[in-house]
Protein backbone atom coordinates (compact mmCIF):
# COMPACT_ATOMS: atom_id res chain seq x y z
CA UNK A 1 0.00 0.00 0.00
CA UNK A 2 1.49 3.86 -1.04
CA UNK A 3 0.73 6.83 1.02
CA UNK A 4 -0.84 8.10 -2.43
CA UNK A 5 -4.64 8.03 -2.82
CA UNK A 6 -4.83 6.91 1.05
CA UNK A 7 -7.43 10.38 2.29
CA UNK A 8 -8.80 11.60 -0.89
CA UNK A 9 -11.77 14.51 -1.56
CA UNK A 10 -14.83 12.47 -2.05
CA UNK A 11 -17.27 13.53 -4.63
CA UNK A 12 -20.61 11.40 -4.18
CA UNK A 13 -22.58 13.28 -7.09
CA UNK A 14 -26.80 13.15 -7.10
CA UNK A 15 -27.12 9.66 -8.67
CA UNK A 16 -25.10 8.43 -5.63
CA UNK A 17 -27.86 9.57 -3.09
CA UNK A 18 -30.22 8.52 -5.61
CA UNK A 19 -31.01 5.17 -7.20
CA UNK A 20 -27.17 4.52 -7.11
CA UNK A 21 -26.97 4.46 -3.04
CA UNK A 22 -25.80 0.72 -3.12
CA UNK A 23 -23.06 2.48 -5.09
CA UNK A 24 -22.21 4.95 -2.53
CA UNK A 25 -22.69 2.74 0.38
CA UNK A 26 -20.62 -0.19 -0.88
CA UNK A 27 -17.63 2.21 -2.16
CA UNK A 28 -17.43 3.70 1.03
CA UNK A 29 -17.86 0.38 3.13
CA UNK A 30 -14.71 -0.97 0.51
CA UNK A 31 -12.60 2.38 1.57
CA UNK A 32 -13.59 1.53 5.05
CA UNK A 33 -12.09 -2.23 4.91
CA UNK A 34 -9.15 -1.65 2.84
CA UNK A 35 -8.07 1.68 5.78
CA UNK A 36 -8.80 4.30 2.45
CA UNK A 37 -10.20 7.50 4.08
CA UNK A 38 -13.04 9.58 1.86
CA UNK A 39 -14.05 12.89 2.85
CA UNK A 40 -17.14 14.11 1.21
CA UNK A 41 -16.61 17.43 -0.45
CA UNK A 42 -19.07 19.98 1.59
CA UNK A 43 -21.48 21.56 0.19
CA UNK A 44 -21.11 20.26 -3.70
CA UNK A 45 -23.09 20.44 -6.69
CA UNK A 46 -24.48 18.59 -9.90
CA UNK A 47 -21.79 17.88 -11.94
CA UNK A 48 -24.28 18.42 -14.90
CA UNK A 49 -24.79 15.28 -15.86
CA UNK A 50 -25.47 14.70 -19.35
CA UNK A 51 -27.86 17.29 -20.01
CA UNK A 52 -26.29 20.44 -19.69
CA UNK A 53 -23.80 20.41 -21.89
CA UNK A 54 -26.56 20.31 -24.31
CA UNK A 55 -27.91 23.46 -22.80
CA UNK A 56 -24.06 25.09 -22.88
CA UNK A 57 -21.36 22.99 -22.70
CA UNK A 58 -19.62 25.74 -20.78
CA UNK A 59 -22.04 25.97 -17.84
CA UNK A 60 -21.15 22.07 -17.52
CA UNK A 61 -17.82 23.52 -16.89
CA UNK A 62 -18.88 25.87 -14.77
CA UNK A 63 -20.63 23.81 -12.53
CA UNK A 64 -17.86 20.87 -12.63
CA UNK A 65 -15.06 23.20 -11.29
CA UNK A 66 -16.81 24.34 -8.58
CA UNK A 67 -16.64 21.52 -7.33
CA UNK A 68 -13.14 21.02 -7.94
CA UNK A 69 -12.73 24.38 -6.92
CA UNK A 70 -14.44 22.90 -2.85
CA UNK A 71 -12.18 20.14 -3.27
CA UNK A 72 -8.95 22.77 -3.81
CA UNK A 73 -10.23 24.58 -0.75
CA UNK A 74 -10.77 21.84 1.69
CA UNK A 75 -6.58 21.24 1.12
CA UNK A 76 -7.36 18.36 -1.08
CA UNK A 77 -4.99 17.73 -4.43
CA UNK A 78 -7.03 14.18 -5.54
CA UNK A 79 -11.19 14.24 -5.41
CA UNK A 80 -12.61 10.51 -6.26
CA UNK A 81 -15.84 10.64 -8.14
CA UNK A 82 -17.07 6.82 -8.54
CA UNK A 83 -19.81 7.92 -10.89
CA UNK A 84 -18.54 7.78 -14.64
CA UNK A 85 -20.73 11.01 -15.58
CA UNK A 86 -19.07 13.12 -12.87
CA UNK A 87 -15.68 11.41 -13.48
CA UNK A 88 -16.12 12.27 -16.95
CA UNK A 89 -17.52 15.84 -16.44
CA UNK A 90 -14.49 16.41 -13.67
CA UNK A 91 -11.92 15.40 -16.19
CA UNK A 92 -13.52 17.58 -19.07
CA UNK A 93 -13.57 20.22 -16.87
CA UNK A 94 -9.89 20.40 -16.25
CA UNK A 95 -8.82 19.83 -20.19
CA UNK A 96 -11.51 22.66 -21.30
CA UNK A 97 -9.97 24.42 -18.95
CA UNK A 98 -6.74 24.26 -19.62
CA UNK A 99 -6.86 24.01 -23.34
CA UNK A 100 -9.55 26.75 -23.78
CA UNK A 101 -9.71 30.68 -22.92
CA UNK A 102 -13.58 30.57 -23.68
CA UNK A 103 -14.51 28.15 -21.33
CA UNK A 104 -11.64 30.14 -18.35
CA UNK A 105 -13.10 33.18 -19.26
CA UNK A 106 -17.00 31.87 -18.66
CA UNK A 107 -15.86 30.31 -15.63
CA UNK A 108 -14.08 32.99 -13.87
CA UNK A 109 -17.12 35.35 -15.36
CA UNK A 110 -20.07 33.37 -13.35
CA UNK A 111 -17.87 32.47 -10.17
CA UNK A 112 -17.46 35.65 -10.07
CA UNK A 113 -21.25 36.61 -9.94
CA UNK A 114 -21.66 33.93 -8.08
CA UNK A 115 -19.40 35.35 -5.43
CA UNK A 116 -16.77 32.37 -5.63
CA UNK A 117 -13.07 32.05 -6.52
CA UNK A 118 -12.86 30.47 -10.15
CA UNK A 119 -10.89 26.85 -10.47
CA UNK A 120 -7.76 27.05 -12.05
CA UNK A 121 -6.83 23.92 -14.05
CA UNK A 122 -3.82 22.17 -12.81
CA UNK A 123 -4.45 22.11 -8.66
CA UNK A 124 -7.15 19.17 -8.74
CA UNK A 125 -6.39 15.41 -10.03
CA UNK A 126 -10.09 13.59 -10.74
CA UNK A 127 -9.90 9.97 -10.48
CA UNK A 128 -12.12 7.12 -10.34
CA UNK A 129 -13.01 4.77 -7.96
CA UNK A 130 -11.44 1.85 -9.97
CA UNK A 131 -7.97 4.09 -9.94
CA UNK A 132 -8.41 5.19 -6.39
CA UNK A 133 -8.02 1.49 -5.27
CA UNK A 134 -5.93 0.15 -7.61
CA UNK A 135 -3.36 3.12 -6.98
CA UNK A 136 -4.09 3.37 -3.17
CA UNK A 137 -4.01 -0.43 -2.68
CA UNK A 138 -2.67 -2.33 -5.54
CA UNK A 139 -3.71 -5.50 -6.69
CA UNK A 140 -1.00 -7.62 -5.28
CA UNK A 141 -2.03 -6.04 -1.65
CA UNK A 142 -5.70 -6.56 -2.77
CA UNK A 143 -5.63 -10.39 -3.15
CA UNK A 144 -3.73 -10.62 0.15
CA UNK A 145 -6.94 -8.76 1.95
CA UNK A 146 -9.71 -11.02 0.24
CA UNK A 147 -11.28 -12.88 3.14
CA UNK A 148 -13.85 -14.73 1.01
CA UNK A 149 -12.90 -15.33 -2.45
CA UNK A 150 -15.04 -14.49 -5.20
CA UNK A 151 -14.22 -18.22 -6.06
CA UNK A 152 -14.51 -18.29 -9.81
CA UNK A 153 -17.26 -16.24 -10.05
CA UNK A 154 -17.89 -15.65 -13.87
CA UNK A 155 -17.80 -11.99 -14.42
CA UNK A 156 -18.36 -9.66 -17.54
CA UNK A 157 -16.87 -6.27 -16.60
CA UNK A 158 -18.79 -2.78 -18.39
CA UNK A 159 -17.49 -0.10 -18.21
CA UNK A 160 -19.47 1.58 -20.23
CA UNK A 161 -19.27 5.15 -22.43
CA UNK A 162 -18.05 8.01 -20.07
CA UNK A 163 -14.85 6.10 -18.44
CA UNK A 164 -12.91 6.29 -21.75
CA UNK A 165 -14.53 8.66 -24.10
CA UNK A 166 -13.24 10.74 -25.89
CA UNK A 167 -9.74 10.29 -25.17
CA UNK A 168 -8.17 13.48 -25.45
CA UNK A 169 -9.72 14.25 -21.79
CA UNK A 170 -8.10 11.70 -19.78
CA UNK A 171 -4.30 12.35 -20.92
CA UNK A 172 -3.09 9.51 -18.31
CA UNK A 173 -4.98 6.89 -20.92
CA UNK A 174 -2.98 4.72 -23.17
CA UNK A 175 0.67 5.17 -21.72
CA UNK A 176 1.21 1.50 -22.44
CA UNK A 177 1.53 -1.21 -19.86
CA UNK A 178 0.14 -0.50 -16.08
CA UNK A 179 -2.06 2.64 -17.53
CA UNK A 180 -5.34 2.52 -18.47
CA UNK A 181 -6.53 1.56 -21.67
CA UNK A 182 -9.33 3.64 -23.32
CA UNK A 183 -10.52 0.78 -26.15
CA UNK A 184 -9.91 -2.09 -23.64
CA UNK A 185 -9.95 -1.17 -20.20
CA UNK A 186 -8.72 -3.53 -17.53
CA UNK A 187 -8.95 -2.17 -14.01
CA UNK A 188 -12.24 -3.43 -12.81
CA UNK A 189 -11.23 -6.89 -14.53
CA UNK A 190 -7.66 -6.86 -12.19
CA UNK A 191 -9.32 -5.63 -9.09
CA UNK A 192 -12.14 -8.78 -9.60
CA UNK A 193 -9.44 -10.75 -10.66
CA UNK A 194 -7.29 -10.42 -7.95
CA UNK A 195 -10.73 -10.54 -5.44
CA UNK A 196 -11.08 -14.53 -7.01
CA UNK A 197 -13.27 -13.76 -10.38
CA UNK A 198 -12.57 -15.34 -13.58
CA UNK A 199 -13.53 -12.48 -15.90
CA UNK A 200 -15.16 -13.67 -19.44
CA UNK A 201 -13.86 -12.25 -22.31
CA UNK A 202 -16.23 -9.81 -23.20
CA UNK A 203 -16.11 -7.33 -26.48
CA UNK A 204 -18.71 -4.82 -25.44
CA UNK A 205 -16.96 -3.34 -22.17
CA UNK A 206 -17.26 -0.24 -23.55
CA UNK A 207 -20.74 -0.40 -25.81
CA UNK A 208 -23.35 2.35 -25.18
CA UNK A 209 -26.16 1.57 -22.66
CA UNK A 210 -28.05 4.47 -24.36
CA UNK A 211 -28.35 5.76 -20.23
CA UNK A 212 -28.54 9.21 -21.40
CA UNK A 213 -31.68 8.47 -23.57
CA UNK A 214 -32.91 5.79 -20.56
CA UNK A 215 -36.07 7.44 -19.93
CA UNK A 216 -36.89 9.88 -23.11
CA UNK A 217 -35.97 7.11 -25.64
CA UNK A 218 -36.48 4.17 -23.70
CA UNK A 219 -36.71 1.46 -26.93
CA UNK A 220 -33.58 2.52 -27.82
CA UNK A 221 -31.92 1.93 -24.50
CA UNK A 222 -33.75 -1.20 -23.88
CA UNK A 223 -32.16 -2.97 -27.46
CA UNK A 224 -28.81 -1.48 -26.81
CA UNK A 225 -28.98 -2.93 -22.88
CA UNK A 226 -30.66 -5.97 -24.38
CA UNK A 227 -27.55 -6.51 -26.78
CA UNK A 228 -25.21 -6.00 -23.78
CA UNK A 229 -27.11 -8.76 -21.70
CA UNK A 230 -27.22 -11.30 -23.70
CA UNK A 231 -23.85 -11.27 -25.20
CA UNK A 232 -22.64 -11.22 -21.74
CA UNK A 233 -24.40 -13.87 -21.40
CA UNK A 234 -23.24 -15.61 -24.25
CA UNK A 235 -19.96 -14.83 -23.02
CA UNK A 236 -20.52 -17.18 -20.16
CA UNK A 237 -20.87 -14.57 -17.46
CA UNK A 238 -22.94 -15.11 -14.01
CA UNK A 239 -22.49 -11.23 -13.30
CA UNK A 240 -21.93 -8.14 -14.76
CA UNK A 241 -20.16 -5.78 -12.99
CA UNK A 242 -20.45 -1.96 -13.53
CA UNK A 243 -18.82 0.79 -12.01
CA UNK A 244 -21.26 3.81 -12.88
CA UNK A 245 -24.81 4.25 -11.92
CA UNK A 246 -26.48 5.32 -14.85
CA UNK A 247 -25.05 2.16 -16.57
CA UNK A 248 -26.14 0.35 -13.41
CA UNK A 249 -30.11 1.82 -13.32
CA UNK A 250 -30.09 1.48 -17.28
CA UNK A 251 -29.10 -2.12 -17.28
CA UNK A 252 -31.41 -3.44 -14.43
CA UNK A 253 -34.42 -1.35 -15.69
CA UNK A 254 -34.05 -2.14 -19.07
CA UNK A 255 -33.56 -5.61 -18.30
CA UNK A 256 -37.12 -5.65 -16.49
CA UNK A 257 -38.15 -3.75 -19.19
CA UNK A 258 -36.83 -5.96 -22.19
CA UNK A 259 -38.82 -8.96 -20.00
CA UNK A 260 -42.04 -7.10 -19.66
CA UNK A 261 -42.10 -4.90 -23.16
CA UNK A 262 -40.16 -7.21 -25.47
CA UNK A 263 -41.00 -10.63 -23.63
CA UNK A 264 -37.06 -11.04 -23.58
CA UNK A 265 -35.92 -12.34 -20.40
CA UNK A 266 -32.19 -12.66 -19.42
CA UNK A 267 -30.62 -13.98 -16.15
CA UNK A 268 -27.43 -12.47 -15.84
CA UNK A 269 -27.35 -10.75 -12.12
CA UNK A 270 -25.96 -6.88 -12.24
CA UNK A 271 -23.37 -6.08 -9.51
CA UNK A 272 -21.85 -2.51 -8.42
CA UNK A 273 -17.68 -4.28 -8.42
CA UNK A 274 -17.62 -2.46 -5.14
CA UNK A 275 -20.16 -4.56 -4.06
CA UNK A 276 -18.44 -7.89 -5.16
CA UNK A 277 -15.14 -6.59 -3.64
CA UNK A 278 -16.77 -5.74 -0.43
CA UNK A 279 -18.63 -9.45 -0.43
CA UNK A 280 -14.77 -10.88 -1.33
CA UNK A 281 -13.32 -8.24 1.78
CA UNK A 282 -15.74 -9.90 4.06
CA UNK A 283 -18.47 -7.51 4.21
CA UNK A 284 -22.36 -9.31 4.46
CA UNK A 285 -24.47 -8.58 1.31
CA UNK A 286 -26.39 -6.42 3.16
CA UNK A 287 -23.43 -4.41 4.32
CA UNK A 288 -22.85 -3.53 0.61
CA UNK A 289 -26.58 -2.34 -0.18
CA UNK A 290 -27.15 -5.81 -2.63
CA UNK A 291 -30.92 -5.53 -1.29
CA UNK A 292 -30.96 -2.10 -2.50
CA UNK A 293 -30.20 -3.25 -5.96
CA UNK A 294 -32.74 -3.70 -8.95
CA UNK A 295 -31.70 -6.80 -9.77
CA UNK A 296 -31.97 -9.70 -7.29
CA UNK A 297 -29.24 -11.46 -7.26
CA UNK A 298 -28.81 -12.80 -3.40
CA UNK A 299 -29.51 -16.63 -4.78
CA UNK A 300 -26.65 -16.50 -6.95
CA UNK A 301 -24.33 -14.99 -4.14
CA UNK A 302 -25.53 -17.71 -1.70
CA UNK A 303 -24.81 -20.35 -3.86
CA UNK A 304 -21.40 -18.80 -4.37
CA UNK A 305 -20.95 -18.46 -0.75
CA UNK A 306 -20.65 -14.59 -0.98
CA UNK A 307 -22.40 -12.44 1.58
CA UNK B 1 -20.77 -2.65 -39.81
CA UNK B 2 -21.11 -1.26 -43.82
CA UNK B 3 -22.13 2.49 -43.75
CA UNK B 4 -24.99 3.33 -45.47
CA UNK B 5 -26.06 5.48 -48.12
CA UNK B 6 -29.62 6.89 -49.16
CA UNK B 7 -30.72 6.33 -52.58
CA UNK B 8 -31.20 9.34 -54.42
CA UNK B 9 -33.65 7.69 -56.41
CA UNK B 10 -36.33 7.62 -54.41
CA UNK B 11 -39.80 6.39 -55.24
CA UNK B 12 -41.29 9.94 -55.19
CA UNK B 13 -38.55 11.30 -57.99
CA UNK B 14 -40.21 8.49 -60.36
CA UNK B 15 -42.58 9.41 -63.02
CA UNK B 16 -44.78 6.12 -64.49
CA UNK B 17 -47.16 6.72 -66.78
CA UNK B 18 -50.15 4.18 -67.67
CA UNK B 19 -51.52 5.80 -70.12
CA UNK B 20 -49.05 7.71 -72.54
CA UNK B 21 -48.39 8.44 -76.52
CA UNK B 22 -45.21 10.02 -77.81
CA UNK B 23 -45.61 11.11 -81.33
CA UNK B 24 -47.98 8.79 -81.92
CA UNK B 25 -46.14 5.67 -80.16
CA UNK B 26 -47.42 4.45 -76.73
CA UNK B 27 -44.85 4.35 -74.15
CA UNK B 28 -47.51 3.65 -71.40
CA UNK B 29 -45.87 1.00 -68.64
CA UNK B 30 -43.15 0.21 -66.39
CA UNK B 31 -40.72 0.49 -69.69
CA UNK B 32 -40.91 4.08 -70.15
CA UNK B 33 -40.38 5.11 -66.31
CA UNK B 34 -38.80 8.58 -65.75
CA UNK B 35 -36.70 9.94 -63.17
CA UNK B 36 -37.07 13.12 -62.57
CA UNK B 37 -34.45 15.53 -63.26
CA UNK B 38 -32.84 16.58 -59.91
CA UNK B 39 -31.71 19.98 -59.45
CA UNK B 40 -31.39 21.59 -56.24
CA UNK B 41 -31.54 25.30 -56.54
CA UNK B 42 -32.90 26.17 -52.20
CA UNK B 43 -29.24 25.82 -51.15
CA UNK B 44 -29.04 27.90 -47.42
CA UNK B 45 -25.94 29.11 -47.58
CA UNK B 46 -25.70 29.60 -44.45
CA UNK B 47 -26.31 26.67 -42.85
CA UNK B 48 -23.16 25.57 -41.56
CA UNK B 49 -22.26 28.94 -40.22
CA UNK B 50 -25.72 28.51 -38.32
CA UNK B 51 -24.98 25.21 -36.90
CA UNK B 52 -21.66 26.20 -36.09
CA UNK B 53 -23.22 29.21 -33.68
CA UNK B 54 -24.60 27.07 -31.54
CA UNK B 55 -22.50 25.09 -28.84
CA UNK B 56 -21.09 21.89 -30.33
CA UNK B 57 -20.99 22.53 -34.03
CA UNK B 58 -18.41 24.82 -33.74
CA UNK B 59 -15.39 22.48 -35.35
CA UNK B 60 -18.34 21.24 -38.12
CA UNK B 61 -15.87 22.66 -41.14
CA UNK B 62 -12.98 20.51 -40.15
CA UNK B 63 -15.11 17.53 -41.94
CA UNK B 64 -13.28 15.69 -44.30
CA UNK B 65 -15.97 13.17 -44.91
CA UNK B 66 -14.29 9.97 -44.06
CA UNK B 67 -17.08 8.46 -42.03
CA UNK B 68 -15.82 7.13 -39.04
CA UNK B 69 -18.43 8.94 -37.30
CA UNK B 70 -20.90 6.75 -38.95
CA UNK B 71 -19.14 3.64 -38.76
CA UNK B 72 -18.68 3.93 -35.10
CA UNK B 73 -22.22 4.88 -34.01
CA UNK B 74 -24.10 3.25 -31.58
CA UNK B 75 -27.33 4.26 -32.88
CA UNK B 76 -26.39 3.75 -36.76
CA UNK B 77 -26.21 -0.07 -35.54
CA UNK B 78 -29.72 0.23 -35.04
CA UNK B 79 -31.01 2.62 -37.33
CA UNK B 80 -29.06 2.83 -40.89
CA UNK B 81 -31.09 5.98 -41.21
CA UNK B 82 -29.21 7.67 -38.48
CA UNK B 83 -25.93 8.62 -40.10
CA UNK B 84 -23.83 11.78 -38.57
CA UNK B 85 -21.52 12.17 -42.04
CA UNK B 86 -24.27 12.40 -44.03
CA UNK B 87 -26.02 15.20 -42.26
CA UNK B 88 -22.86 16.77 -41.77
CA UNK B 89 -22.53 16.37 -45.15
CA UNK B 90 -25.71 18.30 -45.69
CA UNK B 91 -25.23 20.93 -43.54
CA UNK B 92 -21.96 21.63 -45.14
CA UNK B 93 -23.67 21.95 -48.65
CA UNK B 94 -26.12 23.92 -47.21
CA UNK B 95 -28.74 21.06 -48.54
CA UNK B 96 -31.43 21.62 -45.84
CA UNK B 97 -34.29 20.32 -47.33
CA UNK B 98 -32.62 17.05 -47.66
CA UNK B 99 -31.18 17.53 -44.00
CA UNK B 100 -35.02 17.88 -42.92
CA UNK B 101 -35.99 14.20 -44.06
CA UNK B 102 -34.46 13.25 -41.15
CA UNK B 103 -35.43 15.67 -38.77
CA UNK B 104 -37.35 13.44 -35.72
CA UNK B 105 -34.45 10.83 -35.48
CA UNK B 106 -31.42 13.33 -34.87
CA UNK B 107 -32.31 13.74 -31.40
CA UNK B 108 -31.64 10.41 -31.03
CA UNK B 109 -27.74 10.54 -30.49
CA UNK B 110 -27.03 9.03 -27.30
CA UNK B 111 -23.83 10.80 -26.40
CA UNK B 112 -21.73 7.35 -26.53
CA UNK B 113 -19.02 9.73 -28.04
CA UNK B 114 -17.70 7.03 -30.48
CA UNK B 115 -17.94 9.22 -32.84
CA UNK B 116 -15.47 11.71 -31.07
CA UNK B 117 -13.01 9.16 -30.06
CA UNK B 118 -13.04 7.79 -33.98
CA UNK B 119 -12.87 11.36 -35.72
CA UNK B 120 -9.18 12.16 -37.34
CA UNK B 121 -10.50 15.82 -36.96
CA UNK B 122 -11.60 16.51 -34.24
CA UNK B 123 -14.85 17.68 -35.17
CA UNK B 124 -16.64 16.38 -32.23
CA UNK B 125 -19.52 14.64 -34.56
CA UNK B 126 -21.57 14.25 -30.89
CA UNK B 127 -21.64 17.99 -29.96
CA UNK B 128 -22.79 18.71 -34.06
CA UNK B 129 -25.64 16.08 -33.51
CA UNK B 130 -26.56 18.00 -30.53
CA UNK B 131 -26.35 21.78 -32.30
CA UNK B 132 -27.87 20.39 -35.32
CA UNK B 133 -31.01 19.12 -32.97
CA UNK B 134 -30.72 22.13 -31.50
CA UNK B 135 -31.00 24.49 -34.83
CA UNK B 136 -33.88 22.28 -35.90
CA UNK B 137 -35.78 23.12 -33.03
CA UNK B 138 -35.15 26.99 -32.71
CA UNK B 139 -35.87 27.03 -36.32
CA UNK B 140 -39.25 25.30 -35.28
CA UNK B 141 -39.01 22.58 -38.08
CA UNK B 142 -39.76 20.35 -35.12
CA UNK B 143 -41.54 20.17 -32.01
CA UNK B 144 -39.99 19.88 -28.67
CA UNK B 145 -38.67 16.15 -28.61
CA UNK B 146 -38.43 14.04 -25.48
CA UNK B 147 -34.74 14.13 -24.77
CA UNK B 148 -34.81 17.81 -24.84
CA UNK B 149 -37.70 17.86 -22.45
CA UNK B 150 -35.14 15.66 -20.50
CA UNK B 151 -32.36 18.03 -20.60
CA UNK B 152 -34.19 20.98 -19.96
CA UNK B 153 -36.44 19.27 -17.11
CA UNK B 154 -32.60 18.65 -15.81
CA UNK B 155 -30.71 21.03 -16.23
CA UNK B 156 -33.84 23.36 -14.77
CA UNK B 157 -33.55 21.13 -11.48
CA UNK B 158 -29.94 21.77 -11.32
CA UNK B 159 -30.13 25.28 -12.22
CA UNK B 160 -32.37 26.10 -9.07
CA UNK B 161 -31.72 23.51 -6.60
CA UNK B 162 -27.43 22.56 -7.82
CA UNK B 163 -28.42 19.01 -7.29
CA UNK B 164 -30.88 16.21 -8.41
CA UNK B 165 -33.31 14.39 -6.93
CA UNK B 166 -34.10 11.54 -9.60
CA UNK B 167 -37.66 10.72 -7.85
CA UNK B 168 -38.43 14.36 -9.01
CA UNK B 169 -36.90 14.84 -12.16
CA UNK B 170 -38.66 11.40 -13.35
CA UNK B 171 -42.09 12.48 -12.11
CA UNK B 172 -41.83 15.94 -13.91
CA UNK B 173 -40.75 14.39 -17.11
CA UNK B 174 -42.91 11.71 -17.59
CA UNK B 175 -45.87 14.91 -16.49
CA UNK B 176 -44.28 16.93 -19.21
CA UNK B 177 -43.71 14.23 -21.83
CA UNK B 178 -47.73 12.91 -21.24
CA UNK B 179 -46.63 9.69 -19.97
CA UNK B 180 -48.35 7.52 -17.59
CA UNK B 181 -46.24 7.00 -14.37
CA UNK B 182 -47.53 3.97 -13.96
CA UNK B 183 -45.80 1.75 -16.46
CA UNK B 184 -45.78 -2.16 -16.06
CA UNK B 185 -42.28 -2.14 -16.43
CA UNK B 186 -41.60 0.31 -14.04
CA UNK B 187 -45.04 -1.02 -11.36
CA UNK B 188 -42.55 -4.47 -11.42
CA UNK B 189 -39.15 -2.45 -10.41
CA UNK B 190 -40.62 -0.74 -7.57
CA UNK B 191 -42.36 -3.64 -6.65
CA UNK B 192 -39.24 -5.99 -6.50
CA UNK B 193 -37.54 -3.23 -4.53
CA UNK B 194 -39.83 -2.76 -2.42
CA UNK B 195 -40.24 -6.08 -1.19
CA UNK B 196 -36.25 -6.40 -0.30
CA UNK B 197 -35.74 -2.76 1.52
CA UNK B 198 -35.94 -2.18 4.70
CA UNK B 199 -38.26 0.15 5.64
CA UNK B 200 -36.09 2.86 7.25
CA UNK B 201 -34.63 2.98 3.81
CA UNK B 202 -37.80 3.61 2.02
CA UNK B 203 -38.58 5.92 4.46
CA UNK B 204 -35.50 7.88 3.57
CA UNK B 205 -35.92 7.61 -0.07
CA UNK B 206 -39.59 9.22 0.48
CA UNK B 207 -38.32 12.00 2.25
CA UNK B 208 -35.84 13.07 -0.52
CA UNK B 209 -39.01 13.53 -2.78
CA UNK B 210 -40.39 15.95 -0.19
CA UNK B 211 -37.05 17.92 1.37
CA UNK B 212 -35.29 18.41 -1.96
CA UNK B 213 -31.88 17.57 -1.76
CA UNK B 214 -30.44 21.55 -2.64
CA UNK B 215 -26.71 22.84 -2.55
CA UNK B 216 -27.06 25.92 -0.16
CA UNK B 217 -26.81 29.35 -0.67
CA UNK B 218 -27.36 28.40 -3.84
CA UNK B 219 -28.93 31.37 -4.31
CA UNK B 220 -26.14 33.51 -6.62
CA UNK B 221 -25.43 30.74 -8.51
CA UNK B 222 -28.23 30.31 -9.56
CA UNK B 223 -28.90 33.91 -10.63
CA UNK B 224 -25.85 33.78 -12.73
CA UNK B 225 -26.50 30.85 -14.47
CA UNK B 226 -30.15 31.94 -15.30
CA UNK B 227 -28.57 35.08 -16.88
CA UNK B 228 -26.28 33.64 -18.70
CA UNK B 229 -28.73 30.90 -20.27
CA UNK B 230 -30.99 33.96 -20.69
CA UNK B 231 -27.73 35.77 -22.61
CA UNK B 232 -27.12 32.92 -24.72
CA UNK B 233 -30.06 32.06 -25.99
CA UNK B 234 -30.42 35.34 -27.38
CA UNK B 235 -27.14 35.00 -28.81
CA UNK B 236 -27.77 31.68 -30.50
CA UNK B 237 -31.65 33.26 -32.04
CA UNK B 238 -30.20 36.36 -33.44
CA UNK B 239 -27.27 33.93 -35.26
CA UNK B 240 -29.73 32.14 -36.84
CA UNK B 241 -31.69 35.67 -37.61
CA UNK B 242 -34.59 34.81 -35.27
CA UNK B 243 -36.06 37.59 -33.45
CA UNK B 244 -35.64 37.80 -29.32
CA UNK B 245 -37.86 36.06 -27.63
CA UNK B 246 -39.36 37.22 -24.20
CA UNK B 247 -37.05 35.67 -21.40
CA UNK B 248 -37.42 32.22 -19.78
CA UNK B 249 -36.89 31.43 -16.56
CA UNK B 250 -35.90 27.98 -15.30
CA UNK B 251 -38.33 26.73 -12.84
Amino acid sequence: MTEKYRKVAYYPGCALEGTGHAYNRSTKEVGKALGLELVELENWNCCGAMEVKNVDPKLQTFLSARNLKIAEDMGFDTVMAPCNGCYHNLKKAEYDLSHDAGSRETVAKLAAKSGDQPYEAGNVETIHALEWIRDAIGTDELHKRIKNSLNGLKIANYYGCMYTRPRHIFPEKDKGPGSESTSKPHFMDDLLAAAGAVNVEFPLKTACCGGAHTLSDSDTSTRLVLNILTTAEACGAEVIATECPTCHSGLEMHQIRAEKVLGKKTNVKILYFTQLLGMALGLSARKVGVNENFSESRDLLKAKGLG
Amino acid sequence: MPIHEKHLIRPENLVRNDKLAIEGVDVSGDWSTFIQTRVITDYNESLQDEIAALPGGEFIHRCWQCGSCTNSCTVNALNPDFNPRYWIYLIRLGMEQELLRDKDIIWQCVSCNKCTYACPRDVVPEAVMHATAHWLELKGYVPEKPSVVFDDVFSGQVFAKGKIEEGRLMRKFFVRTQQKLAQPWLIAMVKGLVSRLPITLLMRLGLAGVVHPRTRNWGRTRDAINEYVGEQNAKHRSALGLPAQSTESHS
